[in-house]
């Protein structure tokens, strides 16, 4: 047994950890944030040259075919360093592809970074239920025709291509009939209302009106596509939990790096025993989220599916419990500084909240874990 | 990464189950699934099947008869106990004392006393707590004054665990009430058939006579019961408190204790329909049983960590372990109901012929229900095991 990260991994985490602390801080995170694009073209090539780009791609498509794992380490650090860039969103469409077959090319560009991939899949009625598709897929000449309605796309405006989640059979919420596409953001049809959320990353809305696709835009076989659905939700559900560790241990840093300096009745405010205990309530928290983070990158790369569901539920769950009790509980304890814009605290309490709400909420990976034991 | 264990840990395993397999005696192993009072002997019986295959002190170097286990031999060899239901080896002797004759007693303590631990020829006690020095233990009054070759030894101790089957009882006594209270302590071997020491019964609120108070009244002990130096006790004590690692979260137990909740819920009706299929209490078991698999995930983390010395990282294991199994006991008698309230004291001491209630399952509940509140209390109260962790963890 070995809880211990790889020579590589820990290499990488450094780099990534050097290239935040020199070129993303607070304040030029911010600034990106701010512009127009959401997002900085000079950060995504310095992500490229450290090699995340290439991460996750497999090696025939000149990647470095990392595993969850390798993964989790760099999710951490970009957590850490409450990076915006449309990192996840492109990984997550890699997976999909990776798992998928095919799209060699695509995938090369993304080892690259020349390309960037979103990932359409909920919908206004859907929620966490990703099954909930109503965006139809109708064969047309030799292809497709996809009609319907994205919500909430991340970094949908920032891609070049979208993997898009349509129904070309059964009912609403049928596993059967679910069919999966590499669409190109350009395609005729294809309309994108681009947005800003409040932890300062983009997304979009993503109209598709009667868009054309070739049969080679299928990302697996027609009306199968639940199981890689369902696997790469997995995955994005996993990376996220690493990247929610990691923005909890900087949160929980800055929150007791403020105890011991902040002074109130002539004393560092963490002398009282009140706060003291939530301190430690926190941490418990962040180590019990750790552990299920881990878990399921773990079991991520193992590859059995039940096991994969039921850790990933349960690191979801587990991950959002902690997520929230620590992102409010830093900031009440930073006071009134907390809930000001200023302060890391908030960024970290807010980026939090979103993935808490991303690819299923608490409430529903507890279920999903209740109907994977019975 | 990696979470497996070896192949030698597994054949490890397939060994402990096989020996649990052969020597658990089957009335004690259904005592301790259905939550039976053990008595005295019950407990001796095992400890002495286990010191047979010099398996009974995990933790002991080999030198002194320990079975030389790596840490996640030991966790396995916990895990695999609490598995089949066998019965604790009492703490006191093996795990308590021991180390600190190990690390400080004489040779002479050592040769005499550590044998008898291992063969349980001496049931220990511990003598710490008093009834003004609970979290605030460095405060005890119990006092030790020399006089010749001995100490006379006045004063009163509490919450002193099953002391009404011990030999020994080891106890901090205060040599030295001059100096800072931390720095007057000793820390004293008495053996309980000395003169002068009495023993009084404290019924808990399961009505289990499972702790004491015991006095001390001009008790007369050999200055050669005396561990290390005069006034050092409390040093000796906190390096106690440093040896426990991973036992305390008591994963095992609690994995035992999840899946007879999930038989129980399976089995019972709620609407016409198994407990375990409504939401509600389906939603309360998930959450139980994601918590256990981080503890143990916790557990494990902290014992790949093994190579460095026992830290504070146990007072994280100490509080949700304690937390968890807790959250169990409530769990299970929620999942009985209205069949919990019945008591019956005779069925609970291993009376076969219910006096009271004819459903065997039940009994035993709500009384370890409410013994398992003591688990937050006992061991440092998880509020104290909170202070250490942002003083000694958090540099608060």
């Amino acid at each position: 047994m070995d809880f211990e990260f790889k020579e590589e991994q820990l290499q990488l985490a450094d780099a990534l950890k050097r290239w935040i602390g020199r070129d993303y801080g607070f304040e030029a995170r911010r600034a990106i944030v701010a512009s127009s694009a959401g997002v900085s073209e000079q950060a995504w090539a310095q992500l490229a040259e450290l090699g995340l780009t290439a991460l996750p791609v497999p090696e025939e498509q000149g990647g470095f075919a990392g595993d969850a794992v390798d993964m989790f380490v760099v999710m951490q650090e970009l957590g850490r360093g409450l990076v915006v860039e449309p990192y996840f969103a492109t990984v997550l469409g890699a997976e999909f592809l990776r798992l998928g077959g095919g799209h060699a090319a695509l995938l090369e560009q993304v080892a690259t970074g020349e390309l960037k991939l979103a990932c359409a899949l909920g919908e206004r009625q859907s929620r966490h239920d990703m099954r909930d598709i109503a965006t139809r897929a109708e064969p047309a000449g030799d292809g497709w025709r996809l009609s319907g309605e994205k919500k909430v796309v991340l970094h949908g405006a920032q891609a070049g291509v979208l993997v898009v989640s349509a129904r070309s059979a059964g009912g609403q919420r049928d596993k059967d009939g679910v069919t999966l596409f590499a669409v190109p953001a350009g395609a005729p049809g294809v309309r994108i209302t681009e947005y800003r959320m409040l932890d300062g990353q983009r997304a979009a809305d993503v109209h598709l009106d009667g868009v054309q696709l070739g049969a080679d835009a299928l990302v697996g076989a027609p009306g199968a596509g639940w199981q890689i659905l369902e696997a790469a939700i997995d995955y994005g559900a996993g990376l996220l939990c690493a990247e929610a560790v990691g923005a909890m241990d900087a949160l929980f840093a800055a929150t007791l790096d403020y105890l011991k300096t902040r002074q109130q009745f002539r004393v560092p405010i963490g002398k009282f025993q009140a706060l003291q205990h939530r301190m430690a309530d926190m941490y418990i928290h962040l180590e019990q989220a750790r552990s299920m983070a881990m878990l399921a990158a773990v079991r991520l790369r193992s590859g059995n599916a039940a096991e994969r569901r039921q850790a990933v539920s349960a690191a979801k769950y587990r991950v959002g419990q902690a997520a929230r009790f620590v992102g409010q509980q830093a900031v009440q304890l930073h006071g009134g500084m907390g809930v000001t814009d200023e302060l890391p605290a908030a960024h970290y309490f807010k980026r939090l909240t979103t993935i808490e709400l991303t690819l299923g909420d608490a409430d529903h990976h507890l279920a999903r874990f209740m109907a994977e034991a019975s | 990464m990696d979470l497996n264990y070896t192949s030698d840990d597994l054949a490890f395993r397939d060994q402990v189950r096989a020996f649990l397999e052969a020597e658990l005696p089957q009335d004690l192993q259904h005592k301790v699934l259905n939550h039976l009072r053990l008595t005295k002997d019950d407990y001796v019986r095992w400890h002495r099947i286990l010191a047979r295959q010099g398996w009974v002190a995990p933790g002991w170097p080999r030198e002194y008869g320990g079975p030389g286990w790596t840490p996640a031999q030991r966790h396995i060899f916990e895990e695999e106990c609490a598995r089949a239901g066998t019965p604790p080896v009492m703490p006191f002797g093996v795990n308590m004392v021991a180390p600190v004759i190990m690390a400080f007693g004489s040779q002479a303590q050592k040769d005499y006393y550590l044998p008898r631990i291992l063969s349980c020829e001496d049931w220990w006690c511990q003598g710490y707590s008093e009834p003004g020095a609970g979290s605030d233990l460095a405060s005890l009054k119990t006092t030790a004054v020399r006089d010749g070759d001995h100490y006379i030894v006045n004063g009163q101790k509490t919450w002193t665990t099953l002391a009404q089957h011990a030999d020994m009882i080891f106890c901090l006594v205060r040599t030295d009430p001059g100096v800072r209270k931390q720095e007057g302590i000793s820390f004293l071997l008495i053996d309980m058939k000395t003169p002068g020491i009495t023993v009084r019964p404290i019924i808990m609120l399961d009505e289990d006579h499972e702790v004491n108070e015991v006095f001390f009244d001009n008790v007369r002990v050999p200055v050669a019961n005396l561990v290390g130096e005069e006034n050092r006790g409390w040093t000796y004590a906190k390096y106690l408190l440093g040896h426990e690692r991973t036992g305390i979260a008591a994963v095992g137990r609690s994995k035992r204790e999840l899946a007879r909740l999930k038989r129980m819920a399976g089995r019972e009706q709620k609407n016409g329909r198994p407990l375990i299929a409504d939401p509600l209490f389906g939603a309360k078991l998930a959450e139980l049983e994601i918590e256990l698999m981080a503890l143990e995930t916790t557990v494990l983390r902290v014992l790949a960590q093994a190579h460095k010395a026992p830290g504070p990282e146990a007072s994280v294991l100490k509080v949700r372990g304690t937390e968890i199994q807790q959250r169990l006991t409530e769990l299970i008698v929620e999942a009985a109901g209205p069949m919990a309230l019945p008591f019956d004291a005779a069925y609970l001491e291993g009376e076969t012929e219910h006096s009271v209630f004819d459903d065997d399952f039940a009994a035993p509940l709500l009384p370890h229900y409410f013994n398992y509140r003591k688990t937050s209390i006992y061991g440092g109260s998880n509020e104290i095991q909170r202070n250490i962790i942002s003083q000694m963890i958090l540099g608060l």
